[in-house]
């Protein structure tokens, strides 16, 4: 996204400093005067809740800058503070032209009122002048594709007709600055490629847009450049792909505290060994949980012998969060006859890749039989550890393979004629 | 605007103190933009207006049932059984449209009144969702209630003339007094829709607080009797009673309506209150009730989306 329309001399369309945001949450709200006057002296206690601590960014005219976090993060108080709808308790913002927010489609929408009412009411909320939102009001249900639909009641909508009319009420709107929050998932497939379609034509006009959402890819698709919220803290600003890896590694890696083997886990086999510790890496020590895309990724599996076995077999699989086995190794193959281990003996079996895992989360499975006929269980090895694989390309399948693509024109059929004959 | 940053080593841009054109200060009751203001409270106000005549078959008979119904009873008991008007002679005249005149302001106080305490809480959705001056809100609501007035007022004039009113000059008086009554209604209407917010308990005190101005205004008992049970007395406490009552500014918009547009040979409202200067009275108080309203709202403004 780097050849976009900005413009070079560095004009800025919305700028925030030192933004602070804390809620004051009661714990026990007294709702009436009449509490009031019981209790007078009683001082409601409240709990403080950090939503932005010390914000600062800067976002240029015409560019698409995404807020990405996670539930709670902030991005939505910090886009309501933009919107002018909160007030930053601390912290200055400006911004240069006329600004429009999107937090909601159809706010204000009366589902007793026809398409036309709501229409008008709804542009004249969203900033335009009554004049304007009636002489729009042919392009919005055009638009919408309700042409057929616009004398009935809101209420009598479906619910994806209703989507499509706020949506194009709110892209008749035609601020220079648009504040937008996670309104794109709406409507059937074909409807969201109209909103891209829109997106993609606002961000060519020039436009400044934010966008708040949780959604990496179409961060990646769409922004310019991003800003990772979490806890209310600005954790990382810049090119849209570094975000998006430091995003998978504040939603998955700080929640991952079960490295460690749980004693718990159901485990099947005879016992003759067991598979006790697994991590990511070289070292058990350094206990990785993070895969980087496209990297080299070793898995290793520590297994201690309980009695004498020969030559055993250990698969590895990873599976993905449906379960289902993406990557199997299996030492059979390549290393048959694994050797002879005694009691007390501690093996280290490795498993490296290349890894082509699309991002998200995965757990690995290891399984030592004896080799021979059947492949007996002695110890099966799962749910204790998982990784997360970080990456900005999720092309949507199960594995990111790089595929080469070729266009090749043969030309005009009639021209094909033509060199046959 | 490019003096408005600096790159810091990464290259990042970081805004630097007034940078930029417009801050933004968070919502407040009014902005800079007033046309916005009024086209949002009007538009508002307009869409709500739309729901109640068109909603039904009947809308706009339902719309007038409510003021017409409580005429009804009350003439029938007042009037017919109790013979309120019969004892002040001139004055009497055409009581009926006085009642109804009296009953259609009331409904005008009311409804704007008693519907802005929930607008503000009720209206959430757009509160936390969209930037716009939040007075907006309790001003459509009166604007609703001036719409039925004007209605209703049609059906008093009707009324008034098949009662025998001659129309006069006087009649010129009457945007005035929708004017005065607009502004008290205004006042407390800002002033109970940002107390609901954090005080529920507003909207049953309201209930009551509007039933007692009803009965403390002259709705049903002409200000002529009050005067005639309170004035020749010489006890000063019922002098003081008076004077309280006089205060009032429904009583003063009641009586005036009154005397201007349906019987000259009721009082005026500066002669019920014994002069003209008494009348700065009522003026103050609605004065002081609409910048106290204004004041509340104002201050209650940021944080509606907050505390809702």
């Amino acid at each position: 996204m780097g050849d976009s329309p900005k413009s070079k001399s560095g004009d800025l369309a919305l700028a925030a400093h030192g933004l602070h945001k804390t809620f004051k949450i009661p714990e026990e709200r007294s709702h009436t005067l009449k509490e009031r006057a019981l209790h007078p002296f009683r001082r409601s206690r409240y709990e403080r809740l950090e939503a932005l601590k010390d914000i600062s960014f800067a976002v240029e005219r015409g560019e698409f800058f995404g807020i990405v976090g996670r539930n709670g993060s902030g991005k939505s108080t910090l886009l309501k503070c933009l919107a002018g709808i909160y007030r930053a308790d601390r912290g200055e913002i400006w911004c240069e032209g006329r600004m429009s927010t999107f937090i909601e489609l159809g706010v204000g929408f009366n589902p007793d009122l026809a398409a036309y009412d709501n229409v008008t009411l709804n542009g004249i909320m969203l900033g335009l002048s009554p004049r304007e939102a009636r002489a729009r009001y042919e392009r919005v249900i055009e638009f919408a594709e309700l042409e057929e639909f616009q004398d009935l009641k809101l209420k009598n909508y479906s619910s994806g007709m209703h989507v499509r009319l706020a949506f194009s009420v709110a892209i008749q709107v035609d601020a220079e600055i648009l504040l937008i929050d996670e309104v794109l998932a709406v409507g059937d497939a074909g409807f969201q490629q109209k909103c891209f379609d829109v997106f993609n034509r606002m961000r060519d006009e020039g436009r400044t847009i934010v966008f708040v959402t949780h959604d990496m890819s179409a961060v990646n698709r769409f922004c310019h450049r991003a800003m990772l919220l979490e806890r209310g803290e600005l954790v990382a600003l810049g090119e849209p792909t570094q975000v998006a890896d430091k995003y998978l590694e504040v939603s998955f890696g700080r929640e991952i505290g079960y490295t460690e083997l749980a004693g718990d886990v159901p485990r099947v086999g005879d016992g003759a060994a067991r598979v006790s510790d697994v991590w990511l890496g070289d070292m058990p020590d350094t206990r990785a949980t993070i895969a980087p895309q496209s990297q080299p990724t070793t898995l290793k599996a520590l297994v201690t012998f309980n009695t004498t076995v020969r030559d055993p077999a250990v698969t590895m699989a990873i599976h993905n969060e449906d379960h289902q086995p993406v990557i199997v190794g299996n030492t059979v193959i390549e290393q048959e006859h694994s050797g002879v281990f005694h009691a007390g003996e501690q093996v280290v079996f490795a498993f490296s890749f290349h890894n082509m895992l699309a991002p998200g989360r995965y757990e690995p499975s290891f399984t030592v039989s004896h080799r021979g006929g059947g492949l007996s269980v002695i110890d099966r090895y799962q749910g204790g550890f998982s990784f997360v694989v970080t990456g900005s390309v999720a092309s949507g399948g199960l594995v990111e393979v790089p595929v080469q693509t070729e266009i090749t024109n043969h030309g005009h059929l009639d021209l094909q004629h033509q060199t046959i004959a | 605007m490019s003096v408005g940053t600096r790159s810091t080593l990464d290259g990042q841009l970081e805004p630097v103190a007034g940078a930029l054109g417009t801050p933004i200060r968070g919502p407040r009751a009014l902005t800079g933009d007033r046309s916005r203001f009024w086209q949002l409270a009007y538009n508002i106000a307009r869409s709500e207006f739309k729901l109640k005549f068109f909603g039904s078959a009947l809308g706009y008979l339902w719309q007038l049932m409510r003021p017409l119904l409580l005429f009804g009873v009350l003439y029938v008991f007042f009037v017919e059984i109790f013979h309120v008007d019969r004892a002040k002679g001139a004055a009497a005249h055409a009581y009926g449209a006085q009642l109804l005149g009296s009953i259609v302001l009331f409904t005008f106080f009311s409804e704007a009144t008693t519907g802005a305490v929930r607008s503000v809480v009720d209206r959430e959705n757009l509160v936390r969702k969209i930037q716009f001056p939040r007075l907006a809100i309790p001003v459509s609501v009166v604007l609703l209630g001036l719409f039925n007035l004007g209605l209703n007022l049609v059906v008093v004039l009707i009324f008034a003339v098949i009662s025998g009113v001659k129309p006069t000059l006087t009649w010129l008086e009457l945007p005035v007094i929708v004017a005065f009554l607009t502004v008290f209604s205004t006042g407390v209407a800002m002033l109970l829709s940002a107390l609901f917010v954090r005080f529920r308990d507003i909207q049953p005190i309201w209930e009551v607080g509007s039933q007692i101005l009803f009965y403390c205004s002259p709705v049903i008992i002409p200000v002529e009797t009050v005067r005639e049970r309170l004035v020749p007395n010489q006890d000063a406490f019922k002098h003081f009673l008076y004077h309280l009552y006089m205060l009032n500014p429904l009583a003063v918009a009641f009586q005036e309506l009154r005397h201007a547009m349906i019987n000259p040979h009721t009082l005026s409202a500066a002669q019920a209150s014994g002069s003209w200067q008494a009348l700065l009275g009522p003026v103050a108080l609605v004065a002081i009730v609409f910048a106290l309203g204004f004041l509340v709202f104002n201050r209650a403004a940021p944080h509606i989306a907050e505390d809702l």
